[in-house]
């Protein structure tokens, strides 16, 4: 029993590191793909070079956070049945196809346009690559809606029958399934996440070479466009969050219990806990610091509506509630100081000194990954409220596992662990590195050393092939760059 | 038709796309240290690098089609062959991110090539185990998987994986005596020689591996009147086998791919009669492992719109990037 317990935990945990670890990359990707398709669309519109130039800045960062994004993606679309195979027996035939749909109408998409958008702007000129673009940005949205269209069923599942087996099989309407009631809410409030997390990246790119250079226009242009995404956004990304918090109580109130800290049931108005450290043995959360009444008027819109807590839920359907308390404050306390950024450049824009106000450049760039902090919080704010269930109110994690040694489990978490801060940890660095190389006039695309990608040779030559390609996208300005990585 | 065994063959076409597509690709890894330190290298990765995403996107085609259209194999096959699939998707990350990371920093550019190399080793005799691993056949009690997790390492397993890293050795070496020329390409042709040999070899070797290893399998080949249908694909194999390595000698460029893509197909076939009409060997058919009809239903309409949409879209790519990888540099 022991041993079942162990590989259980195990398996849980594994799950839980390598989704956060990949989550990083689309929250990013789905973002920067969408800037990129902004950028290049405003450069065929505008003919302003600057904005070619920053494209061809984003698009190897691109490239390279899209490649992490594949590989630790793959890893997930497998753990279903490694880890969890009784899950993945159950629930197969409902949430299986969604995913089957997420492949057809997202991934063959992102992936099959992803070398023209990298490498092939020559050979299909300007418009058919600017589709291409838009063919990936369009894929990474359409990733998300199938992926949290699974992840919203397994909080809010809807339009099921149980079989003979067990097993969850599709009742009348898949509509019904795909479009369950937590589903909405959740894809809208990630989605804006995953674009708030790439505009704080990119302001805090542009803030780190503005203080270097006020000058600097590329970087003037992406922190500019960054601070309209914080301060437009992120409002709208606070009241998304209330709503799906409100949806939340509806379906998932022994999550919110468990966000807000009320151990105990509130007949007159609860109150809203600020600050605090849960004691889940005593039942109370201990040096508190709380708003009387105020949980009421947020959750109810009435200082004295009547909020019930955990001590009507049994311990053991309660989620863990010191995690979901710590959490629910990261991601709300980030969002917030998003807010601020926000309002701060706005005021400096009206006053016309946002490229001089040093303070928010230093501000700026502090906060350039605060989005990734505040995605993996809500993430972990939403998943472990979940808990003790990974189909709310249906099955038990506990009770779909794999048959699996302890032993064996232990072994794969070991070598994920390693090799995912080994290998997504150098190529962070590598980005990084990209990022604090200042943009410039002439900015080159993705590299390739001193061949290719690929030349067309033989079939078409004349003035539109590649001439042996340094560069993948037209060179407006010089070609070579000291410091980039120099032709063998 | 019956929609159970459209869907086996839907798997099993994004089996076979993936199993050339990023064969080749994983193949130019296994073959990688064999090419010269820069520009050999830099081409043979320049020739797979607009395209290597797609066509592993194949695996996940054929993972989620398994899970959602056959769940019940999906949820068995995995926990069987836990360590292969684990090693598989690390081998995968390492290959995968090498594309990228190799360019960024010429310090570190021996390392993730012994990465890509590494990675595509490991991911080519995963995945020829855990073919192994399926047809020996998989202990399974209820709706679960019963073995151990050592079950799948016998020397069975040990042989597919072999004469799958072989084979996808020959995959790439023949796309690149198609995509590439001069030296590079003579080397490639000299691989391939060799690639082809062992593969057909060790081809024949897991055939009559597969006779012995039940009777069941024995009988899908030898049996009248079964013999009459199945005779043919040795047959075939054995005359494509002897065209492919004509095809390498000569001076065709893309002949000896299309022929080694060929002698998958036929490979293909050939799993296609042993294991049928089993999912699981020995005891899970894949109606046993079925989704339900509405589950069925709603992915065909899905793949009947967006498949032909998709190798549309694919060949364009291919056709966008079509012709030789440059020999000559920018200086």
């Amino acid at each position: 029993m022991l041993e079942n317990l162990d590989a259980l935990l195990l398996a849980r945990i594994q799950f839980a590191f390598t989704v956060s670890f990949h989550f990083f990359f689309p929250a990013f990707s789905i973002g920067l793909a969408s800037y990129l398709a902004v950028l290049e669309g405003l450069w065929l519109k505008t003919g302003r070079s600057v904005y070619l130039d920053l494209f061809k800045y984003w698009l190897k960062i691109f490239a390279i956070a899209f490649a992490m994004g594949v590989v630790s993606g793959i890893v997930m679309s497998y753990q279903f049945g490694t880890n969890w195979s009784v899950f993945s027996d159950k629930a197969g035939s409902v949430i299986g196809p969604l995913m089957a749909y997420e492949v057809l109408t997202a991934f063959f998409l992102e992936a099959g346009f992803l070398g023209v958008m990298l490498f092939g702007m020559e050979k299909v000129g300007k418009k058919l690559h600017f589709a291409a673009t838009l063919m990936v940005a369009l894929g990474t949205f359409v990733s998300a809606f199938w992926i949290l269209s699974v992840n919203s069923w397994m909080h809010t599942p809807t339009g099921y029958l149980i079989g003979a087996n067990g097993q969850f099989l599709p009742g009348d309407s898949w509509w019904t399934i795909i479009f369950n009631p937590s589903f909405p809410y959740r894809l809208v409030h990630t989605v804006m996440a995953a674009y708030l997390t790439t505009a704080f990246v990119v302001g805090a790119v542009g803030a780190w070479h503005l203080l270097k250079d006020r000058a600097n226009p590329h970087a003037r242009t992406m922190f500019s466009m960054a601070m309209w995404m914080a301060a437009i956004v992120t409002p709208l990304q606070i009241f998304a969050g209330d709503m799906h918090g409100l949806n939340t109580l509806e379906h998932q109130p022994a999550k919110v219990m468990a966000m807000e800290g009320h151990y105990q049931s509130h007949p007159e108005g609860a109150p809203l806990i600020l600050f605090g450290i849960p004691d889940s043995e005593a039942k109370t959360v201990r040096y508190a610091v709380e708003i009387p009444k105020f949980s009421s008027l947020i959750l109810k819109h009435d200082l004295d509506a009547p909020l019930a807590g955990l001590d009507t839920i049994p311990d053991d359907e309660e989620p863990p509630v010191g995690m979901l308390f710590s959490s629910f404050r990261i991601m709300v306390g980030i969002g917030f100081a998003m807010l601020g950024i926000g309002l701060w450049s706005l005021s400096g824009r009206v006053r016309g000194r946002l490229y001089e106000m040093s303070w928010l450049h230093r501000a700026a760039v502090l906060m350039g990954p605060s989005g990734f902090a505040a995605v993996l919080a809500g993430w972990i704010t939403t998943e472990v409220g979940r808990q003790p269930y990974v189909i709310y109110g249906v099955l038990r994690t506990a009770d779909a596992a794999s048959p699996l040694d302890g032993p064996a489990v232990a072994a794969s978490l070991l070598a994920f662990i390693l090799i995912y801060f080994t290998v997504f940890g150098i190529g962070v660095w590598y980005i990084l590195k990209l990022m604090g190389k200042a943009p410039h006039a002439g900015e080159y695309g993705v590299k390739r050393g001193d061949v290719g990608p690929i030349r067309t040779a033989g079939i078409t030559p004349g003035p539109t092939q590649n001439p042996g390609g340094e560069e993948t996208l037209p060179t407006e300005a010089q070609p070579a760059v000291p410091g980039e990585r120099e032709p063998v | 038709m019956d929609l159970t065994v459209i869907w086996a063959f839907i798997i099993a076409f994004a089996v076979f796309a993936y199993v050339v597509m990023d064969g080749f690709d994983l193949g130019i890894g296994i073959l990688f240290p064999t090419f010269r330190v820069g520009k050999g290298r830099n081409r043979a990765m320049n020739s797979i690098a607009p395209v290597w995403d797609g066509n592993e996107t194949w695996l996940v085609l054929g993972g989620g089609g398994l899970f959602a259209a056959f769940p019940l194999a999906y949820a068995v096959i995995l926990p069987a062959t836990y360590p292969l699939i684990i090693a598989m998707l690390l081998g995968l990350v390492f290959r995968g991110v090498a594309f990228e990371y190799r360019w960024r920093d010429p310090a570190h550019e021996k390392f993730w090539d012994a990465a890509f190399f590494g990675g595509s080793v490991v991911a080519a005799m995963a995945q020829g185990m855990t073919l192994g691993a399926l047809l020996q056949g998989i202990e399974v009690e209820g709706r679960a998987y019963a073995g151990s997790w050592w079950d799948w390492l016998t020397p069975y397993t040990f042989l597919t994986g072999l004469g799958t890293v072989a084979g996808y050795a020959l995959l790439g070496s023949t796309w690149l005596i198609w995509k590439l020329d001069g030296g590079v390409q003579a080397h490639a042709r000299y691989v391939a020689l060799r690639a082809a040999s062992a593969t057909i070899v060790l081809m024949g070797a897991v055939s009559l591996y597969n006779i012995t290893l039940n009777a069941e399998y024995a009988a899908h080949w030898l049996a009248v009147p079964q013999i009459y249908y199945a005779a043919p694909v040795p047959v075939v194999t054995g005359l494509v086998a002897i065209a492919l390595i004509r095809a390498i000698r000569g001076d065709a460029h893309s002949a000896p791919f299309w022929l080694a893509l060929a002698l998958f197909f036929l490979g293909m076939a050939g799993l296609g009669v042993t294991i049928w009409p089993n999912v699981v060997p020995p005891g899970i058919t894949i109606w046993d492992a079925a989704a339900p009809k509405r589950s069925q239903v709603f992915m065909l309409i899905g793949v009947a719109i967006t498949l032909p949409l998709i190798i549309g879209y694919t060949a364009w790519a291919y056709w966008v990037f079509r012709g030789k990888v440059g020999d000559e540099g920018y200086h």
